[in-house]
């Protein structure tokens, strides 16, 4: 008896171990949030202009306002979501264990991701390439310089394996040292237990202010690899993921037709008639999404467009819109149409 | 069946064990069917599939050299999540290896310090008990990587320990590795006669001592078997090995100066910080249990000891420590248990070991939470299990005949 009470309480054990990873069976995504009152949303562990917490904990960034508007969309109300910063290793296991309904935290679009991770992108808020940076003192000026370099990064990155590629197709040596949180590679960079800081641009400029004397390092001209950064959901519900892309799509959309924060009210009754299906005077747009006909126009009165949630919070990191202008303005921000 | 008779039946003994017996083994079925079944209806559902075809796929990325990355020639292009998953163990045993050397001796001269007469002693072990002991491992992680980066020159400098051979700077330890001539297997051979010669000559003098209560003088005879081993391996082939010489490269382009790798072991800082940070933190945990180990032995037993006319030294070492263990040795387990999986909060330090590569990095990339889990899981159990085979067996050494 002693052995099978033993026997009993490990398989227990075990299978409360497995059912942390297996999860409860998933209903529709947008019924959880509704039961729930709440929209849980991943985001980085700080990086400004993406998300980044202030003093009061109060996240702010462009990754930040999409989760704000995708609530505003379901119930009305941008304040009511929850935040949980993860780092780029444990992000893709908290999506699809359910622990977080939308990852919006700087993540690259791959072909691997969106086949073998079982996730989906629901599209792109901001084009990025990756980038390097050294200190000034080094008087490198080009990444054919780097033979030999000491490389620090972010563990669990599509950056690992470009800046592997690069080196790679290059013929050139190199050892790469990746950390679990971006503190700490800002810490060791600026230690100079590297010669090179890799990820993307953004992110670069973002970290950059957190070094002891941001203005002796340079980031390197060259640009390695495209790199696409979006929401993600997980695969299995259509329904959570058109929310999310018509969502950011809204306010890409909204930008172009010049709907902003301010004269949202005003634009209401608009005889424009994207402004009109845009805001829900006209069709049913927002019901066959599951949610209210005036689930748009909430999204921008919470968050903006597009254009004013850029200028707010990617503007003072020094990043120009350049690819992420809208099309008909040199850039190649292009989001379906609402029809 | 009237109803009395029905609770007469409930009312026995054996049957109540039967059914409670069958109603945990079902209840533990459901649990087991409901986990499959659910596991894998969500993985159908973000159309994903259960398998290990992944292990043979090639891993794109680059890891920082380590004993691991050496062993198996790391490289990346044919180098497969197999091979990463190899490396991470290797690295794991070696800062689990080499942590819990340092913390035993580190912990057990702590816990006798604790316990000296001498007043500078007995504080600095307190003091270095209650702080190390009090502050999460984490923050001291950081604390020794954090100090040993900022106290150090960068690549392109170096502050020599011992000039020529041994030099340290921020890319890590640089250590001369030996280069072994013909001759050093004759070599070998000769010294480890000579250690199972001593070996030998100890076992005889113990059994000597038993008999007759005179040991053999065995410093004296070890002593002169090396001495003799030593002189034949000059005679015949001399010098049969030497160290490699560190080359420190100061010209040419600013990223290649520095320590030539090719001419040096690296150890690196991460490393070092993740052997620091848990040699310290486990050692005083371990001097804790030295020390209640040791004040367990009734003091009777040393005033016996002494009063024969032992020294404090062999009091200790042959009196008090003896009985001492077998209170030391089941917890001693449990920290080298925690040791061992306290080695995996280095991801945080960029240290490869399995955590951070295989569940970090290649997870990442595949997105096999399920098996790579389950093979992690693998790999700390049976570490610990065997950790406790050993440890189980040598208690039973260590513990008192009882007669």
């Amino acid at each position: 008896m002693k052995k099978f009470l033993t026997l009993v309480v490990s398989a227990g054990v075990v299978s409360a171990g497995a059912m942390m990873i297996a999860g409860v069976a998933q209903a529709a995504t947008l019924d959880d949030v509704n039961a729930r009152g709440y929209l849980q949303c991943g985001v980085s562990q700080g990086l400004p202009g993406f998300s980044n917490a202030d003093d009061n904990g109060n996240w702010t960034g462009i990754d930040v306002d999409l989760c704000r508007g995708v609530a505003a969309a379901i119930f009305g109300d941008a304040n009511k979501v929850r935040f949980t910063p993860l780092s780029a290793k444990q992000r893709f296991t908290a999506l699809s264990s359910g622990e977080i309904d939308i990852l919006s935290r700087n993540t690259t679009w791959t072909m691997t991701r969106d086949t073998q991770l079982g996730l989906n992108f629901a599209g792109v808020n901001y084009y990025d390439g990756q980038g390097l940076m050294v200190p000034s003192g080094l008087g490198i000026t080009s990444v054919s310089e780097l033979d030999g370099a000491n490389i620090c990064t972010n563990t669990g990155t599509t950056t690992e394996l470009n800046i592997t590629d690069y080196f790679r197709a290059n013929n050139m040596s190199f050892e790469l040292i990746a950390f679990e949180k971006a503190d700490e590679v800002v810490a060791a960079y600026d230690a100079g237990r590297c010669d090179v800081y890799t990820t993307d641009r953004s992110g670069l400029a973002a970290q950059r202010t957190k070094l002891t004397n941001p203005d002796a390092h340079v980031v390197l001209p060259e640009i390695l690899t495209k790199v696409p950064l979006g929401p993600v959901v997980r695969q299995g519900d259509d329904q959570w993921f058109n929310i999310v892309r018509w969502s950011l799509n809204a306010m890409i959309n909204a930008e172009e037709l010049g709907v902003t924060q301010a004269n949202v009210g005003s634009m209401m009754g608009s005889n424009n008639p994207s402004i009109a299906r845009l805001l829900g005077d006209e069709g049913n747009f927002g019901e066959e999404l599951g949610l209210g006909n005036d689930w748009a126009a909430n999204i921008i009165k919470a968050v903006g467009n597009y254009g004013e949630s850029y200028d707010k919070h990617i503007t003072p990191l020094g990043l120009a819109r350049g690819v992420n202008a809208l099309w008909n303005e040199g850039g190649i921000l292009y989001a379906a149409p609402i029809r | 069946m009237k109803i009395s008779e029905l609770f007469s039946y409930l009312n026995d003994d054996r049957v109540r064990r039967i059914i409670a017996q069958v109603s945990l083994a079902g209840f533990v079925v459901f649990c087991f069917w409901w986990l499959i079944t659910n596991t894998s209806q969500n993985l159908d559902q973000l159309n994903k599939t259960i398998g290990f075809d992944f292990l043979f796929q090639n891993a794109g990325f680059q890891i920082a050299p380590t004993l691991g990355t050496w062993l198996f020639s790391y490289e990346v292009g044919s180098s497969t999540y197999w091979d990463i998953y190899l490396i991470g163990i290797i690295n794991t045993l070696l800062i689990a290896v080499l942590g819990i050397f340092a913390a035993t001796i580190i912990g057990f001269l702590i816990g006798i310090m604790r316990l000296s007469n001498n007043l500078i002693f007995r504080s600095f072990a307190t003091v270095y008990i209650e702080v190390l002991r009090n502050i999460p491992l984490l923050l001291q992680l950081f604390f020794w990587y954090f100090t040993v980066l900022r106290s150090l020159p960068d690549k392109r400098g170096k502050i020599d320990l011992i000039p020529g051979a041994i030099s340290v700077n921020l890319e890590g330890l640089f250590l001369p590795y030996p280069i072994w001539h013909s001759g050093a297997g004759f070599a070998g051979i000769v010294l480890l006669v000579a250690t199972i010669a001593t070996m030998f000559m100890r076992r005889k003098s113990k059994n000597r001592q038993l008999l007759t209560g005179h040991p053999l003088p065995i410093w004296r005879i070890t002593a002169t078997i090396f001495a003799a081993a030593i002189l034949m391996i000059l005679v015949s082939v001399g010098i049969p090995m030497e160290w490699s010489q560190p080359t420190f490269i100061e010209t040419g382009s600013v990223i290649k100066r520095g320590f030539d790798k090719t001419t040096a072991i690296l150890v690196i800082p991460e490393m070092l910080a993740v052997w620091f940070a848990l040699t310290l933190y486990t050692a005083a945990f371990i001097a804790e249990n030295v020390r209640s180990g040791i004040l367990a032995v009734s003091k009777g037993q040393a005033e016996a000891a002494s009063s024969l006319g032992l020294s404090s030294g062999q009091t200790l070492r042959l009196v008090v420590i003896p009985q001492a263990l077998r209170v030391i040795v089941p917890p001693l387990t449990s920290q080298y248990l925690n040791l061992t999986k306290n080695s995996s909060l280095a991801v945080a330090i960029a240290y490869p070991e399995l955590v951070s590569i295989f569940a970090g990095t290649a997870m990442n990339q595949v997105g096999k939470e399920i098996e790579m889990f389950f093979m992690m899981m693998m790999v700390y159990l049976t570490f610990s299990l065997l950790t406790s085979a050993f440890m189980n067996w040598f208690n039973h050494r260590s513990k008192l005949a009882e007669r």
